[in-house]
This record gives C-alpha cells, structure tokens and sequence, in this order.
C-alpha cells in the first residue's frame, strides 16, 4: 500500500530536478509557439494555428467547470460571445476617442465581460450542480442566444458588429494588421491563460473546486460553502472564456450572434471531452483535435459535423477519459518497462478496428452521397455511391471488422490485465 | 378579440397536448435512470421524418402505427447498447451520450432527408375544415391531433395506475433492487419504459410533422423548450410536466398571435435619442419575444422555487 502514492502526494514529495521539468515544459511550449510561424509559414496554417490557440483557451476554461468543478455546462459559449462583444465594442470606442489603450489589452476587457456576466447570473446558477446546473446553463444560453437577436443595437442583429483592429495605437511598432502579428498576440495569450488556469489548479481555491467535483457533502463538513465554490469557478471560467471571444473578435474583427449559439456551446464540450476532462492537458489536445478536424474535413467531405457525433459518442462510450485519459493509462506500464507486452496485440486490434472505422466512413459517405452519385474516394480506391458493390463491402467491412475487432480486443484485454500485473508487482500502479 | 382567445386556446391546448406526450417519456425516463435524456426531441424528429417516408411509400394510418414502433425500436437499441454499457462511468457520461446521439440524429437526418422542410402532408381524408369559429376555419387535422393525444394520455395513465405492468414500472422507478429480488427483470422492464417514452416522442413527431415544419432542425427548436417544461414541472412529476406543458403550449401560442409592444402601449420614444437597447426593447412585440418566454420562466422558476412546480426533490 505504501508505494502507491496517490498523483497529488507525488506532485508534494517532488524531487529537485522535477522543478526544472515542470518550468521546462512551459519554456517548450513557448519556444514552440514562437517557432511554429517561422516552419509553417504559410497563411493557410497561420489562419489554421490563431483558431486553434483561440480553440485551446476556450477548452481550457471549459474544463475549469467540467474536469475541476463537475459542472456541466450546455452553455459555455455565453460568456464567450458576450466577451468578443464588449472587445468589439471597446476596440470601437477606443478607436473614435483615440484613447492610449493597444490592443494586446482587449483579450482581457473580453475576459472581464465575460466574468461580469458569470458574476451576474452565476450565483441563480451555481445553487445547484449536476442536472439542474446543466439545464439552468442550456436555458440560460437560449436565453442570451436568442436575446441577442432583439437587442439590435447592441448586437448588430444577424450580421453582427464590425470593428478594425488596425484603428488602435500601435505597439512596438505593431499595428496588428498583418495575420502573422495576430498570431503572436494570441500565442502570448494562450500561454499566460494556460498557465494562468495551470496556477489555479494548484491553489487552494483549485482543490476545493476539485473537492466540490468529488464530494460537497464533505465539502461542507469542513467549513466550505460549495455554492460560493461552485461561483468562484464559474466567474473564473467565464474569465478565461471571455478572453478566448476577446481573441476571436480581434482575430475576424467582427462579432456576431453565432458566437453565442449552443452550435459553440456544444463545439468547445466536444473538445474537452474527447480531449479528456480528467487531465489539465487534455482539452489541449481535444482544441487541437477538434480544430484541425473541423478544418480538415470541412473540404474532404459534406457531414463533417456527422464524424464528429460519432467520434463524440465512441469517446463516451468506450474511452470516457478522452485521449489524455488513453495516453495516461499507459504511464505506469511506461514506467514498469511492461508496456511492450502490449503493443503486438494492439497492432493486431488495429487492423480489424481500421477496417470497421473505413466500413463506417463508407456507409457515412455511400449515405451522403447516394443522391448526388458522387464517387467516393477512399484510401485511394473509388467507390461508387449507388453502386451494390459499395454496398456490400461497406456491410462486409462494418459486420466483419466489428466481429474481428471484438475478439482482438479481447486479447488486448488480456494482455493488459497481464502487463498490469506485472506493473503493480513493481510498485507503479495502484 | 374573443377570436383571438378562442382559438390561441384552442391551439395553446394542442401545443400543450403535444409537448406532453413528449414530456411525459422524458419525464418517467428521467425518474428511472436520473438522466435526462437529450435525445428525446430527436426521436420526436425521427417520428416526424419516418411517417413522411412512411406515408409516401405505404400511406398515412399504417405510418401512424409502424413509425412510433420502429422509433421505439430505435430507442430500445439505444437504451439497451448505449445507455446500459456508459451507465458504469457516471451520469455526466449517459448525458453526454445521449447529447451526442442528438447531435449524430440531426446530422444523420440532413443528410438523408435535405436540410430543408420535406412535403409532409394533412392527409386526404383530414383535410377539411372541422368548424367555423368567427370567420376562422378550425382545421379537422387539429382536432385529430388533439384527439390522439388526449387518448394517449388517458391510456398512459390507466396504464399506470391501474394495471399490473404500470405498478411493476413505478416500483422498478423507485425501489429498483427490491423489484429485481422480486423476479422481475428490472432491465428489461427499463428498456420497455425507454422504448415507450421514445414510441411515444415518435407519435407525437407523426402527427405533428404535417401541421408544423417537418425539417432536420426541429429537434434543436423544440429540445430545449422540452427542458423548460420538465424542470419547470418538477423534475420527475408526471402531473409537473402535464402542468407546465400545457402552461407552456399556452404562453407560447398566446404571445405569437399578440402584437403589441411596449411602444404601442405608452406611444412610440422620442426619436431623437437614437438607437439604443431601451428603443429595441420598446418596439419589440409580445410575438417577437415568444421564443424567450420558456427560458425567462425556466430562470423565474430556478430562483423562486428550484424543486419546480411540483417536484419534491432539490436536483
């Protein structure tokens, strides 16, 4: 019992060059963001990497409900857009008074709108967590979403506000109009807001967050209030989502009611959960994921958003920690040196499991595609909508992928159990 | 005036009905796993595009019958191979699942059937007008409506409260394990409710889709505003939700048919203050705010009585 120490006692009885480590992966990821530009220089990735910055921010303070707190929100994208708003609105009047305000310091006017509003509605909304928080957050959502549609001169109605993120005070000789420049303002917020949520994790007020996920009952036995608790992290969520609405009105100049629909609630949801709540990293990792699909395939083929239910569900039901929660179930395997064990009956689980994602991508497209009688092009092969050949190997490779899959699985599960054991006799696994 | 009130009452009254049969599922299903299920309004979809399809290859009355079986069907698989297998990692995960299966229904009706509404029709032997009212022509189609639901609730509840299967269903609601030691099996007996409260959303799409839009977005409109009903009811109250669903059906029917606004009450705002928030909401009509009225009522209700209408628990 005595080495299996739990994560938060190791992070407590760190050795000294673990310091270094842990400040090193923040200097890689900044020495990264400034590299990135100069290796993929292209304006298409440009575009690509300011979304996914934006993306990465916003799913960061998503999780700061969901992972830390466990509170599922169906409307996260409220304080999102009202924040792009008020940074649209500001960039606007900063810009008729000529006011010495750059514009690096509109992401966080976006941040505060976005808290002011969670400071607003978040204490009727926090009294309770589970359900009724999540009802309360889809209602609310609807609310704001389809008030934005009467209050025209606040939020410029179907088209939106405008603004020119040009018309500010340069800064460093930056006038913030070429893409490259957007760029780094917002790799520079990525970073502070990433570590920034990172700190909050740490701080006392971040474990009773992590507390009031687990259990508040006892929560209350020692002294907190988890309602306040439950509103601290609100406001801080909102915080940080607002500073990602703030990015993306300076990123497209324009905010619109679309930013606070349930279309960008359910967007940044997906993105933490396939990224997996449990761990900081993981809606990194599904902003990444989710952005880059989103991008990808909106050019390969026409249901995109389909791919993305379904890749949804298959977390859900078979992988509920999301990719992080994957990656990390192998760290103590890792660690006992067992891991090897495993990966030829992955390799062998992977070609069943190909065929029947392949099986169900052509069954997806051979649907999509039946009326316009487009060829599908898969892998290379051409595969003709609306021709029974399709058909059938769509049905073989889903029915017989799937049958395969399961038995290979099942080995997989074997040898895990047994590279497991082997783990938990060195002492890496609990 | 008196028109209006007849027959926004009468069209509030059949709203009502209709968010009550779907309600109802959501409600009974929600008592049973502690989940609400997201996915409910889609089988409302599904039910609507199942009997348009149905309708065009086999006709209206064998549809009215075959598609809320097949969107039973569907919401039993769902419940059996879904629901049951995410059970083990929590209630954020069922949600969650059930959130997806929304979001995959919709894009997977888009695709099959366009995203814009499909042709689907009052059929034939409806399509008369049942009885003039003021000039106004009620249409028979609305009273066959109201007539469905209105039996389907009385069947629900003798089959509830009066029949062995119903007392097995409210005791599996409450003392699951109990009903289990018993010999019945209380997985079985959730799948049938599941699939039930899916036939049920799936009726109501049948008969709704030819009077309202029969298109991939219904589901996204009619979802949330099936939320407001059950949490402004009570969570997991049957006689909640019949309340509120009709309270809603009727608040919703009345404000589209009123004009007026704020403007037209007090005379129109000086124009030379300019666009501003007080001018929109000063010329904005009752019919205009109708779509946020469910929502004000949902955030009244959560501050002023958080258990609901009659609900008796707080979450």
């Amino acid at each position: 019992m005595t080495n299996a120490p739990t994560p938060s006692l190791a992070a407590a009885k760190q050795e000294p060059g673990s310091a270094l480590g842990f400040y090193g992966v923040w200097l890689l990821a900044a020495i990264a963001l400034i590299v990135l530009p100069l290796i993929f220089s292209s304006g298409g990735s440009l575009t690509s990497f300011c979304l996914i910055g934006i993306a990465i921010i916003f799913a960061l303070s998503y999780n700061i409900l969901l992972g830390q707190t466990g509170l599922l929100s169906f409307g996260h994208a409220v304080q999102y857009g009202l924040g792009g708003f008020l940074a649209v609105h500001v960039m606007n009047a900063v810009a008729s008074h000529n006011w010495p305000i750059p514009l690096p310091v509109i992401p966080l006017v976006g941040g505060i709108g976005g808290m002011a509003f969670a400071l607003l509605v978040g204490w009727v909304m926090t009294k309770r967590a589970g359900t009724v928080f999540a009802m309360i957050s889809l209602g609310i959502g609807e609310l704001v979403a389809s008030s934005s549609l009467i209050l025209r001169s606040v939020f410029g109605g179907e088209s939106g506000i405008t603004t020119d993120r040009t018309s500010l005070m340069p800064m460093f000789g930056w006038t913030f109009g070429p893409q490259i420049q957007v760029y780094y303002l917002i790799a520079f917020w990525v970073l502070v807001s990433a570590i920034a949520m990172y700190a909050l994790t740490r701080t006392p007020l971040g474990r009773i967050c992590n507390a009031v996920r687990d259990n508040p009952e006892r929560v209350e036995f020692i002294g907190y209030d988890p309602h306040v608790v439950r509103y601290l992290a609100y406001m801080f969520a909102g915080f940080f989502a607002g500073i990602a609405g703030g990015l993306t009105a300076i990123n497209f100049e324009i905010a619109n009611s679309a930013y606070l629909g349930a279309t960008q609630s359910g967007l940044v949801l997906f993105s933490a959960f396939i990224g997996g709540t449990a761990y900081f990293f993981g809606p990194i990792l599904g902003a990444i994921l989710v952005t880059y699909l989103q991008l990808g395939l909106t050019s390969v083929t026409s249901v995109w958003q389909l791919y993305f239910g379904v890749i949804f569900i298959g977390i859900v039901m078979f992988a509920p920690g999301g990719i992080a929660g994957i990656l990390m179930k192998h760290r103590p395997l890792i660690r006992a040196g067992t891991l090897g064990t495993v990966i030829p009956s992955y390799l062998v689980a992977a070609i069943p499991t190909l065929a029947f994602a392949l099986g169900i991508i052509l069954t997806i497209e051979t649907v999509a595609r039946f009326s316009g009688g487009d060829v599908i092009n898969l892998l290379g092969i051409p595969f003709v909508a609306t021709a029974p050949t399709t058909w059938a190997a769509a049905a073989v490779l889903v029915v017989g992928g799937f049958l395969v899959a399961r038995i290979t699985w099942r080995r997989v599960a074997e040898a895990w159990d047994r590279a497991a054991t082997v783990a938990r006799d060195r002492g890496y696994l609990a | 005036m008196a028109e209006l009130i007849v027959i926004s009452t009468l069209n509030g009254v059949l709203f009502g009905m209709l968010l009550f049969l779907l309600s109802s599922g959501l409600t009974v299903i929600f008592s049973m796993m502690g989940v609400l299920n997201f996915a409910h309004a889609s089988f409302y979809m599904l039910g609507a595009f199942f009997g348009y399809q149905l309708t065009r290859w086999i006709g209206f009355w064998p549809a009215l019958v075959l598609a809320p079986l097949l969107v039973g069907a569907v919401g039993m698989a769902v419940e059996r191979y879904g629901l049951r297998n995410t059970h083990k990692h929590g209630h954020v995960a069922e949600l969650l699942l059930t959130f997806g299966l929304a979001f995959a229904i919709e894009e997977i009706v888009s695709m099959i059937w366009g995203k814009s509404p499909v042709d689907y029709r009052v059929p034939a032997v409806l399509d008369f007008p049942a009885f003039t009212i003021f000039s106004t022509n009620y249409p028979a189609y609305k009273i066959f409506m109201l007539v469905v639901s209105v039996v389907i609730f009385i069947a629900l509840l003798v089959t509830l409260k009066r029949t062995r299967v119903g007392l097995i269903v409210q005791a599996a609601l409450t003392h699951p394990s109990m009903v289990g030691h018993l010999g019945h099996n209380v997985g079985r007996v959730f799948m049938l409710v599941f699939g039930v409260g899916s036939a049920l959303a799936g009726l109501a799409g049948v008969i709704a889709g030819p009077s309202l839009v029969t298109q991939s977005d219904m589901a996204a409109l009619l979802g949330p505003i099936l939320f407001v009903v059950i949490v402004f009811g009570g969570l997991g109250s049957l006689p909640g939700a019949f309340i509120a669903s009709l309270l809603i059906g009727l608040i919703q029917t009345f404000a589209v048919a009123l004009n007026g606004s704020l403007a037209s009450v007090f005379g129109p705002l000086d124009p030379s203050l300019g666009p501003s928030p007080l001018t929109d909401i000063w010329n904005v009509t009752i019919a205009q705010i109708a779509p946020i009225l469910p929502y004000l009522l949902l955030v009244l209700v959560l501050i002023f009585r958080p258990m609901g209408l009659l609900g008796t628990r707080e979450s």
